[in-house]
């Protein structure tokens, strides 16, 4: 079945990590003011994006993500406060590392999104999840092995 | 988690907010073969009695040691949950919410099956993190009772007299020998015009006397350690040479003392002695001897103020008394300073007598001033007819001086136009203004009244320059509503010079391990939520070394810092949230990398040339966790290991 609905359209698998205070919750209050977006992006919370590292966002492509989306509250709002800048060098790091690997830089996404843009969320995915899509599979999509 | 997982999963229809979009019972019926899922249920609204009740009776009949519930935001229900499962005998965190409303079901509907397909694999990744959540209990420590309040303003009286009403013991340390900060020298206070020290000497007598209050000053704190809840401050007294209870304020001392020095609670308008008290209502009430300007503290070198004090109360010996005290929380109101007038080049840099500062003309405009409230300009002691106001002196201006807006300023300025007027009906009074920024309660009322009823110019734009021309001040602006240039021959200038932290609050912040912004005030530990709070426990600000403020807003901050101190002081013990960061000293190597990580100060590399989590001190973000090179921090409950399973189980097949 999966087979046909990639003939019809590459459907990518995304992960979001969202932290709890700020991104997290633009995201549920674009679920409370009904802002509709792709369903690909399956969020993880944690407490905040300073948690996440380089070998986090390798491991979900390693899982056979297409694109991954850090998002962390604006520069200088960080609940922890500085916890972003930490995630905004890391990922950075991360785009070169990914172009050393043979991989497009931009499956990985740092987006800023506070408590109050839950339209920036579901835009953000909504952007995304289209860019992903014309960039086809990641390099170990399990969408594309199903192939 | 020690014996084997057992999770039960409970999907919330929430009415036909999950169940309209999402196959409920499809999902319950697919999850029970996942993994360690031994138990799985739909049910219409589990957050009510009836669903909590089918959470605690399967923990009991089936078993369960982990829960999850698949339902709204946890922002709306975490707590609910979580009490429940505590209820029925199982740690809280044996419970996770999967958000499968707000994140799934309100934002897909009409996708098809996707919502269903997405709200499994929210799920599957909480049973991963659950199960793996180790059971964990608050952490709990001693602490003292007694608070510290550093600087004496009117900020630092109001926050001391609150904690003391609040039955907990306050130490207030003040740099100077009185208390009253710059309240005390203002004439009256915008917008009411209620003679300032008339508001504030009955609260300084109230802190002299309350016997919850210990009052230090002319003390200095000179070192801090500990953290929250246990601060253990060192503070030094200087000696005043005088004592405080013999001494009956007579005078005779002051007489006699043949030095004169700047005074500087007159801003430097008059002179004092080098033993003097800075106002008649000073508290503590007594005379100080300043070390500095004294002809020596040798009875042989001078001694006149010793030989005619008849209550006996000069006395030479004195010398600094070093208290060390253990404090529950620390409230900082260090105040504000002016922004040197000499600082302004285009205004002269201060070498003009009749160019003075706001704080200068308040001391002019005081019936205990130089001239007894009489406006009369320091250089021949005339009475002005042309004065020239100038706001925003040394603010808004990114280029030269400072960016930001003083706050104050417009409001003083105004004060000042019109207490002018009143004392002097035939003078002009002009200000130069960029805004007028009005924004207090009832402060627009005030600024229209001194335009419109006391007749001060009010000249929109900036002065460029300002010179003696003719023994008169010439003063250079623009009038940007006329479209023209202005020249004013001025008899006396004020500068409402900007507003800048107190000089202290370096060191100060320095020693309590505070952050100070870009301008040099506090920085809170949130700008909208946590505004008196410091992002070190256990540690508040109140007043204008925060940002520039109004009496009225100084005083609620000051209130405001007082109750947090409270809330916090009035727990039997302090709790803290228990997800902090743990160490593996098998695999940490000493590198200390965490250390600059940790916006909190709470990790240390300790003897054992370990790191070494402050478990009081962590806040639990776990940076440092994902900075650590050979992966020695966990967070606890959400550790690298749940992170990968649960990115396996949402993305994996
Ligand atoms: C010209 C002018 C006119 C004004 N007029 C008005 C008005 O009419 N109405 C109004 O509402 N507001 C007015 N204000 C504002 C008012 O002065 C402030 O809001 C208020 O004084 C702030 O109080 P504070 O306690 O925060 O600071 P401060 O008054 O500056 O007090 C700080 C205190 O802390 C002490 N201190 C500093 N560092 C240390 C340390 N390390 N250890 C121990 N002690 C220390 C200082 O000696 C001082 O006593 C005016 C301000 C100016 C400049
Ligand atoms: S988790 Fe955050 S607060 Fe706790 S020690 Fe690590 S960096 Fe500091
Ligand atoms: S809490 Fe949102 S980025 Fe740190």
């Amino acid at each position: 079945m999966l087979k046909s609905v990639i003939k019809m359209e590459f459907e990518p698998k995304l992960v979001g990590f969202l932290c709890k205070w700020c991104s997290s919750a633009g995201a549920d209050l674009a679920g409370v003011s009904r802002r509709s977006y792709p369903s690909n992006l399956v969020p993880i919370t944690v407490n905040c994006s300073g948690r996440i590292d380089v070998s986090h966002v390798i491991r979900a492509f390693r899982d056979g993500a297409d694109g991954v989306l850090v998002s962390g509250c604006h520069p200088g709002d960080c609940h922890y406060t500085s916890g972003n800048y930490k995630a905004w060098r890391r990922v950075a790091l991360l785009k070169h590392v990914l172009e050393d690997f043979g991989m497009n830089p931009d499956r990985v996404k740092l987006e800023w999104i506070s408590a109050t843009e839950g339209d920036k969320f579901a835009q953000t995915v909504k952007e995304f999840t289209k860019e992903i899509k014309e960039l086809g599979p990641g390099p170990y999509s399990n969408v594309k092995e199903r192939e | 988690m020690a014996s084997k997982p057992r999770i039960g999963v409970f999907i919330c229809h929430c009415g036909e907010n999950i169940a309209g979009t999402v196959d409920v019972t499809g999902l319950a019926e697919r999850i029970i073969d996942y993994d360690d899922v031994t138990f799985s249920t739909d049910y219409e609204y589990m957050c009510s009695d009836p669903g909590q009740n089918k959470i605690k009776e399967a923990i009991e009949e089936e078993d369960l040691n982990g829960v999850i519930v698949a339902a709204c935001s946890p922002s709306m229900h975490e707590e609910t949950f979580r009490s429940a499962v505590e209820e029925a005998g199982l740690n809280r965190y044996r419970c996770e919410i999967a958000n499968i409303r707000e994140q799934c079901s309100w934002v897909h509907d009409g996708d098809g099956s996707k919502p269903t397909e997405k709200a499994l694999r929210i799920i599957k990744g909480a049973v991963e993190k659950v199960k793996r959540n180790i059971p964990m209990e608050p952490v709990e420590r001693e602490h003292s009772d007694k608070c510290l309040v550093i600087g004496g303003g009117v900020a630092g009286i109001q926050a001391a007299l609150d904690v003391a009403e609040a039955g907990n013991e306050v130490v207030l340390v003040e740099k100077e020998p009185t208390i009253g900060g710059h309240m005390a020298q203002l004439s009256e206070t915008f917008p009411t015009l209620d003679c300032s020290q008339c508001i504030l000497t009955p609260k300084m007598v109230e802190v002299n006397q309350h016997p919850n209050i210990e009052l230090m000053a002319y003390s200095e704190v000179k070192d801090v350690s500990g953290y929250i809840g246990n601060y253990s401050v060192q503070i030094e007294n200087k000696p005043t040479y005088v004592d405080p209870d013999a001494c009956n304020l007579c005078g005779d001392c002051e007489d006699v003392c043949p030095v004169n020095v700047q005074d500087e609670f007159n801003q430097g308008l008059t002179s004092r002695k080098a033993i003097s008290i800075p106002f008649a209502q000073a508290i503590p009430s007594s005379y100080t001897l300043d070390e500095e300007a004294c002809l020596g503290l040798n009875p042989l070198r001078c001694s006149k103020c010793a030989d005619v004090c008849d209550a006996d109360a000069v006395d030479f010996d004195q010398s600094s008394k070093f208290i060390e005290e253990e404090f529950g929380a620390i409230i900082v109101a260090t105040g504000y300073d002016l922004y040197p007038k000499e600082k302004m080049g285009e205004y002269g840099y201060g070498q003009y007598e009749d160019v003075i500062d706001g704080l200068q003309f308040e001391r002019l405009l005081s019936a205990t001033g130089p001239t007894r409230g009489e406006v009369r300009r320091p250089s021949d002691g005339k009475v002005p007819k042309d004065v020239v106001f100038v706001q925003c002196s040394g603010s808004r201006d990114p280029e030269n001086h400072n960016s930001y807006c003083s706050k104050i300023c417009c409001m003083y300025t105004a004060k000042h136009a019109k207490l002018y007027k009143e004392s002097v009906p035939d003078g002009n009074a002009y200000v130069f203004y960029i805004d007028i920024r009005a924004g207090g309660k009832d402060y627009e009322e005030f600024i229209q009244e001194v335009q419109e009823e006391d007749r001060v110019l009010y000249l929109k734009g900036k002065v460029s320059k300002l010179k003696k021309v003719d023994g008169k001040l010439r003063v250079w602006g623009m009038d940007e509503i006329a479209g023209e240039r202005m020249e004013i021959d001025a008899d006396l200038v004020v500068l409402a010079q900007s507003i800048i932290p107190s000089s202290e609050a370096k060191d100060t912040s320095r020693k309590l391990n505070l952050n100070l912004g870009q301008n040099g005030f506090y920085k809170e530990a949130h700008p909208k939520l946590r505004p008196v709070e410091s992002l070190t426990g256990g540690v508040f600000f109140a007043g204008a070394g925060q940002g520039p403020k109004d009496i009225p807003d100084t005083v609620s901050q000051g209130s405001g810092a007082a109750a947090k101190a409270i809330e916090m002081l009035s727990k039997p013990t302090l709790t803290h949230d228990p997800q902090v960061v743990e160490v593996d000293e098998d695999l940490c190597s000493g590198c200390g990398l965490c250390i600059s990580q940790c916006p909190y100060d709470a990790l240390e590399v300790n003897s054992r040339g370990v790191a070494e989590v402050n478990e009081i001190l962590c806040e639990g973000c776990g940076t440092c966790a994902s900075g650590c090179p050979t992966n020695a921090l966990s967070l606890k409950n959400l550790t690298d290991e749940q992170l990968t399973e649960m990115i396996h189980a949402q993305i994996g097949d």
